[in-house]
C-alpha cells in the first residue's frame, strides 16, 4: 500500500457525502414499512412502485429529523425548501427519477468539531444537509437475469455533503465517527454500515502546500465501513501523488473501492456521465418549517455528545479521556449515568465501564443495551469495595459471576461467603503462622529489604482465599515484624 | 325508452317505475355497440354495468341511495380503476391493469354511479384530435369525417353520441374545453388542486385536472361537485369545500380579452361568438374589454413545462417492472431505448424528447426556468383582470373541428390549436367550454368562460345561466 512517496510536498482535500437512512417506521412519501430484512418486494405499495397516477405524501417525521440533525450540527434550517427530481434510469428507481432536494435544502452551513493527534482540533464545515428517497436494490448474483428488491426504495435518507475541509484519511474517520455519534445521540438513524443505514462518498484530491487552487478531484465510492473509508482515502491520495509526481494529471472521475483487493477501480461506462435534469418536483408543495415547529423541535432535542462530554469532565469529574470513551456511544454514556445514581465514587465506575465492560463487549460483539449486569449492581460492586466488604481482588472474581447469572454482588459474596476478614482475631493467628513459616522472608526483612514484605501479604491472601483485608494484613505484619527487629 | 335532458328528470323517471335503470344500461350499451365505429370507448364494461344497474335500482327503491344514482359514466382511460385495463392509449401499458382506483373514481363510486367504461383518448393525455392513440382515432359524431378534439376525445364522444349520461375527462391544456367545443357539448376544467389527481395517469403534473363532460351544466356541475375536495394523497389538492353559487348573471361583468379575439380565430368562430355576445348583451349581461398581456407566450410556456413535466413523469415507463417490454433486447440500454420506442407513439416521444432537451444542462435556465417566470406573468395578468371583472368570455378554440389527418404532419399547427384553453391551465384557474350556435358553418362552436381560483361555483352558476339564454 504505501509506495514510498513523500507526501509533505501536496496536501489532500477531502470532502465527504455521508447518506444517513432515517430510522421512521414508514417510508417517506407513502406509509410502506421501512423494516430491514423482509422478504424480497414485500414492503411496497402502488406509490413506492412508481405505478401510474400515484402521488408522493411527504412524511412529517422525515423533516422533524432533518431538522434535528441540522439543529445539532449547528446548520441553519431553511423555512423554506423545495423537493427536486433527479432523473436518471435504473431497474431498481421505479419511477425514473428520484425525489430528492436540489436548490433549497433544508439545512445549510453548519459544522462537526473533530480532534485528531496529528492534528488536533478542526472544525469541518457541513455544506448541506438534503432529504431524500433512497432507491431499490439491484441483485446481479443469481445467474444470467438481474432480480430487483424494491423494499428500500423510499425509504427516507439524509445526505449530510461536507465541505473539502478534510486533510487527512484519520480525520476523515474522526469526521465519520463525530457524524454517526451524533445521530445515534438523536436517535435519528441506527448507524449500521453493513445494513447500508450509513454510507459514504469521498471527494478526494491533492495539490502543492501553498496552492490555493483546488487540484481535480475524484469521487471514490462503495466503502462499507469507517476503516475502509480511510483506506481507500489513503490509496487515492497515494494514486494521485505518484500520478502527479510521475509528471501525469489526475481525471475527474468516479472510482469504486474494492474491500479484498484495497484498491480502487474506476467505474466503467455511461454511468459516470449523467444529467440528472433536476427540476422542482411538481408533486410536492414546498415544505415550510416555521418558527413554531422548529421551537417544538429544539426542546425535543436530547443531550448531545459535546454537551455530554461537557458533563462527565464537569459534574462526573472525570479526565477528558475517560469522558470521551464514555460518551462515544450514548448506550454507554447511559449506562455510566444509571450506574452513578447508585454510587459517588464515578472514576470507580468510569474504570469498571472502560475496562471490563468493554473488553467484554467487544469480546463478545454485543451492545451495551445487551450487557447482562444491571447498572445498580456495578454501583453495588464498586460500593463494596470502597466499604471493604471485599477486596478488589474478590470484585474482579464475582464480576463473571454476576454477567452470568444477572445476580447482585451482595447476594454472590454471601453466597461464596467473601466478605473481606477485616477482623484482628481471625487475622492475628494467620498472620503469626505465616511468619513462623516463613523463615527465608522474614530474615530477608529484617536486613532491611522491606520489599520482602510483599510475598507474606500474598502467603496471607492466599491461605483466606483473598478474602482478608489487604491493608489489614499488611498493617499487622507490618507491627509483628518491626517488633521482631526491636526485639 | 323514455327520454330525459338531465339527471334530476333521469331519476325522477326511476324513481316513479317509468324507467329501470337495466332498461337504461341496456339501451347505453346497445348504442355503444351500433356506433362501434365512433371508437369512443377502449374498454366497455358490460357485465359489470348490469350488475350494478340492478344494485343501484334496488338502492333507490329502499331510498338510501348516493348523489349520482343511476347516473352512468364514462371515463377517460387515464385514470385507474382497480382491476380493471388502465392503457392511457399506449401500447406501453397494453396489457396493464389498475392495482388500485383513482381518488375521483371512487367518489364516483361510492355516490352510487354506473361506470360504464373507459373511453379512448390522446396517448397519455397529449394531443388536441384523439388522433394520437394505439386504439385508434375516435370519431366526431357531428361528422364522422372530423376529429372529436383531444386529448379527451372518446369522453366527448361517448357524451355527445348519447353513450352515456356524463364521462370524466381531464385538462392539461384544454384537453376537456377543446373536444367539448369540436362536439358541442359542455365541459370544464375545475381550479387546479380543487380535485385530487390521485390515480390520474400524470403528463403534466402542474397542470393537469380532472372535470365533467355533460350535455347541460347542471350534470356537469353535479359531477363535479362529487369529485372536488381535498385528498390527503395529493398534497397539491386543496382544503376547498364546493358550495353551489346563486349569483346572478346581472350582478356581474365580464370581461372580453382583446387578445383572444384577433388574427388567428377563424370567421366562423367570430362571427358565432359575436352573436352570442349580443344574445347576451340584450339579455342585460355586462361585458368589458380587457387585456391579458402575455397571451402571446401562452403555447411556447405551455409546451416548454409541460413537456418538462412529462419527460420525468413518463420515465417510469421503461419496461423493467410492468407494461410493454421489447422482445428485441440484448442488455440493460436496449430494453429501455428498445421498449420506449416501440412502446411509444411519435407525439408522446416528441414530447419527451422537448422535455428533456429543455431540462438539460445549459438549457434548463434559458427553457423550464424562464418559462417558469413567464407562467407568473401570465397568472398575474389574470389576477389583475379579475380585480376588474368576474368572469373572462372567450372562444374555446380559434377554429371548429377539423378533418381527421388534417393536421397530422404538422405538430406545430396542432399546438397552436391549444391557444385559448392553455392560459387556464398556466394560470391555474377554472375554465368552462359552453357550445353555440354556428352562425356560418355546421361544425360546433365552444363559448370559454374563465373564473378565478376557486370560483368553480359561480363559474357554473354563470355558465348555466349564459346556457340558458344561448
Amino acid at each position: 500500500m504505501n509506495y514510498g512517496i513523500d507526501l509533505r510536498n501536496y496536501e489532500a482535500v477531502i470532502g465527504l457525502e455521508v447518506h444517513a437512512q432515517l430510522s421512521t417506521d414508514t417510508k417517506i412519501f407513502c406509509g410502506c414499512s421501512t423494516k430491514f430484512g423482509n422478504p424480497a418486494n414485500s414492503n411496497v405499495c402502488p406509490v413506492c412502485l412508481g405505478h401510474p397516477g400515484v402521488l408522493p405524501v411527504l412524511n412529517k417525521k422525515v423533516v422533524e429529523y432533518s431538522v434535528m440533525m441540522g439543529m445539532a450540527t449547528g446548520s441553519r434550517i431553511n423555512e423554506n425548501s423545495i423537493f427536486a427530481r433527479k432523473n436518471y434510469f435504473y431497474p431498481d428507481l421505479p419511477k425514473g427519477y428520484q425525489i430528492s432536494q436540489f436548490e433549497l435544502p433544508i439545512c445549510e452551513d453548519g459544522v462537526i468539531k473533530i480532534s485528531t493527534e496529528e492534528r488536533g482540533a478542526k472544525e469541518i464545515r457541513i455544506k448541506r444537509i438534503h432529504m431524500e428517497e433512497d432507491a431499490g436494490k439491484s441483485i446481479h448474483d443469481r445467474g444470467y437475469d438481474t432480480h430487483v428488491d424494491v423494499n428500500r426504495c423510499g425509504v427516507p435518507l439524509i445526505e449530510i455533503v461536507s465541505e473539502p475541509d478534510i486533510s487527512s484519511p484519520e480525520e476523515a474517520y474522526e469526521y465519520l465517527t463525530k457524524l454517526k455519534q451524533i445521530l445515534l445521540y438523536l436517535d435519528i438513524c441506527d448507524g449500521n454500515m453493513e445494513e447500508g443505514s450509513l454510507r459514504c462518498d469521498a471527494n478526494i484530491s491533492i495539490r502543492p502546500v501553498g496552492q490555493k487552487e483546488l487540484g481535480t478531484r475524484t469521487e471514490v465510492k462503495n466503502m462499507n465501513s469507517f476503516r475502509n473509508v480511510e483506506k481507500a482515502i489513503r490509496f487515492e491520495i497515494e494514486r494521485q501523488t505518484e500520478l502527479v509526481d510521475d509528471g501525469g494529471k489526475v481525471v475527474q472521475e468516479t472510482l469504486l473501492w474494492n474491500a479484498d483487493l484495497n484498491e480502487a477501480f474506476p467505474m466503467r461506462g455511461k454511468e459516470e456521465s449523467h444529467d440528472y435534469r433536476y427540476f422542482p418536483d411538481p408533486d410536492l408543495v414546498k415544505v415550510v418549517v416555521d418558527e413554531k415547529w422548529k421551537e417544538g423541535l429544539k426542546e425535543r432535542l436530547p443531550e448531545l455528545p459535546a454537551e455530554k462530554m461537557e458533563k462527565f469532565v464537569n459534574v462526573y469529574n472525570l479526565p477528558e479521556y475517560d469522558a470521551s470513551i464514555l460518551t462515544l456511544e450514548l448506550e454507554v454514556a447511559k449506562y455510566f449515568e444509571e450506574c452513578v445514581k447508585y454510587t459517588k465514587d464515578t472514576k470507580s465506575v468510569s474504570n469498571w465501564v472502560m475496562t471490563e465492560i468493554l473488553k467484554y463487549l467487544n469480546e463478545n460483539k454485543v451492545s451495551i443495551a445487551q450487557f447482562p449486569a444491571t447498572p445498580e449492581n456495578l454501583a453495588k460492586l464498586v460500593n463494596l469495595i470502597n466499604d471493604r466488604t471485599i477486596s478488589g481482588k474478590i470484585a474482579k472474581d464475582i464480576f463473571p459471576e454476576m454477567i452470568q447469572g444477572g445476580k447482585s454482588p451482595e447476594v454472590i459474596v454471601k453466597e461464596k461467603n467473601l466478605v473481606q476478614i477485616s477482623d484482628d482475631s481471625v487475622l492475628e493467628p494467620v498472620i503469626d503462622e505465616i511468619i513462623a513459616t516463613s523463615e527465608k522472608e522474614v530474615k530477608t526483612y529484617l536486613a532491611g529489604k522491606e520489599k520482602a514484605i510483599g510475598a507474606l501479604v500474598g502467603k496471607a491472601m492466599k491461605a483466606t482465599k483473598g478474602k482478608a483485608n489487604p491493608q489489614m494484613v499488611n498493617k499487622l505484619l507490618k507491627e509483628k515484624l518491626e517488633a521482631m527487629k526491636t526485639a | 325508452m323514455v327520454s330525459y335532458s338531465n339527471f334530476s328528470e333521469k331519476l325522477a323517471l326511476i324513481k316513479s317505475g317509468r324507467l329501470t335503470l337495466s332498461e337504461n344500461v341496456d339501451f347505453f350499451l346497445q348504442k355503444i355497440r351500433d356506433n362501434s365505429d365512433l371508437n369512443a370507448y377502449n374498454f366497455v364494461f358490460e357485465d359489470a354495468a348490469k350488475k350494478r344497474a340492478l344494485e343501484v335500482e334496488a338502492k333507490i327503491k329502499s331510498g338510501n341511495f348516493g348523489k349520482l344514482a343511476g347516473l352512468v359514466v364514462a371515463i377517460k382511460d387515464v385514470l385507474s380503476l382497480k382491476d380493471n385495463p388502465l392503457t392511457c392509449s399506449s401500447k406501453i401499458l397494453k396489457d396493464f391493469e389498475a392495482v388500485y382506483t383513482a381518488t375521483a373514481v371512487q367518489k364516483l363510486l361510492d355516490e352510487d354511479a354506473i361506470i360504464i367504461g373507459k373511453t379512448n383518448c390522446d396517448e397519455f393525455a397529449m394531443g388536441s384530435s384523439n388522433e394520437n392513440s394505439a386504439f385508434g382515432p375516435a370519431l366526431n359524431p357531428v361528422d364522422k369525417d372530423y376529429v372529436p378534439g383531444g386529448s379527451s376525445g372518446g369522453s366527448a364522444v361517448a357524451v355527445a353520441a348519447g353513450l352515456c349520461d356524463v364521462s370524466l375527462g381531464t385538462d392539461t391544456g384544454g384537453s376537456i374545453r377543446q373536444p367539448a367545443s369540436y362536439c358541442g357539448i359542455v365541459g370544464m376544467k375545475p381550479t387546479y388542486g380543487l380535485v385530487s389527481r390521485f390515480g390520474l395517469t400524470a403528463f403534466a403534473s402542474s397542470f393537469d385536472t380532472i372535470g365533467p363532460f355533460a350535455n347541460n351544466v347542471e350534470d356537469a356541475e353535479l359531477l363535479l361537485s362529487v369529485i372536488a375536495g381535498f385528498d390527503e394523497n395529493d398534497s397539491t389538492s386543496v382544503e376547498h369545500q364546493y358550495t353551489p353559487d346563486e349569483k346572478n348573471l346581472d350582478e356581474i361583468v365580464i370581461g372580453l380579452p382583446k387578445e383572444y379575439f384577433g388574427e388567428g380565430t377563424d370567421e366562423e368562430v367570430n362571427k358565432s361568438l359575436q352573436e352570442a355576445i349580443s344574445t347576451l348583451k340584450n339579455n342585460g349581461v355586462k361585458f368589458k374589454e380587457i387585456s391579458l398581456p402575455h397571451t402571446e407566450y401562452t403555447i411556447a410556456t405551455y409546451y416548454i413545462l409541460t413537456t418538462a413535466e412529462a419527460s420525468s413523469n413518463l420515465s417510469r415507463y421503461d419496461g423493467a417492472r410492468y407494461g410493454y417490454r421489447s422482445e428485441n433486447v440484448a442488455d440493460l440500454a436496449e430494453m429501455y431505448e428498445n421498449s420506449r420506442s416501440e412502446g411509444f407513439g411519435d407525439e408522446v416521444k416528441r414530447r419527451i424528447m422537448l422535455g428533456t432537451y429543455v431540462l438539460s444542462a445549459g438549457y434548463y435556465d434559458a427553457y423550464y426556468l424562464k418559462a417558469q417566470k413567464v407562467r407568473r406573468l401570465i397568472r398575474e395578468d389574470f389576477d389583475k383582470a379579475f380585480e376588474e371583472v368576474d368572469f373572462i368570455l372567450t372562444p374555446t378554440t380559434p377554429g371548429t373541428a377539423f378533418k381527421l389527418g388534417e393536421n397530422i404532419d404538422d405538430p406545430l399547427k396542432m399546438y397552436m390549436l391549444d391557444i385559448f384553453t392553455t392560459s387556464a391551465n398556466l394560470a391555474g384557474i377554472p375554465g368552462i367550454s359552453l357550445p353555440v350556435k354556428n352562425v356560418t358553418g355546421k361544425m360546433p362552436v365552444g363559448l370559454q368562460l374563465f373564473g378565478n381560483r376557486l370560483s368553480d361555483a359561480g363559474l357554473f352558476a354563470a355558465a348555466k345561466q349564459i346556457f340558458s339564454l344561448l
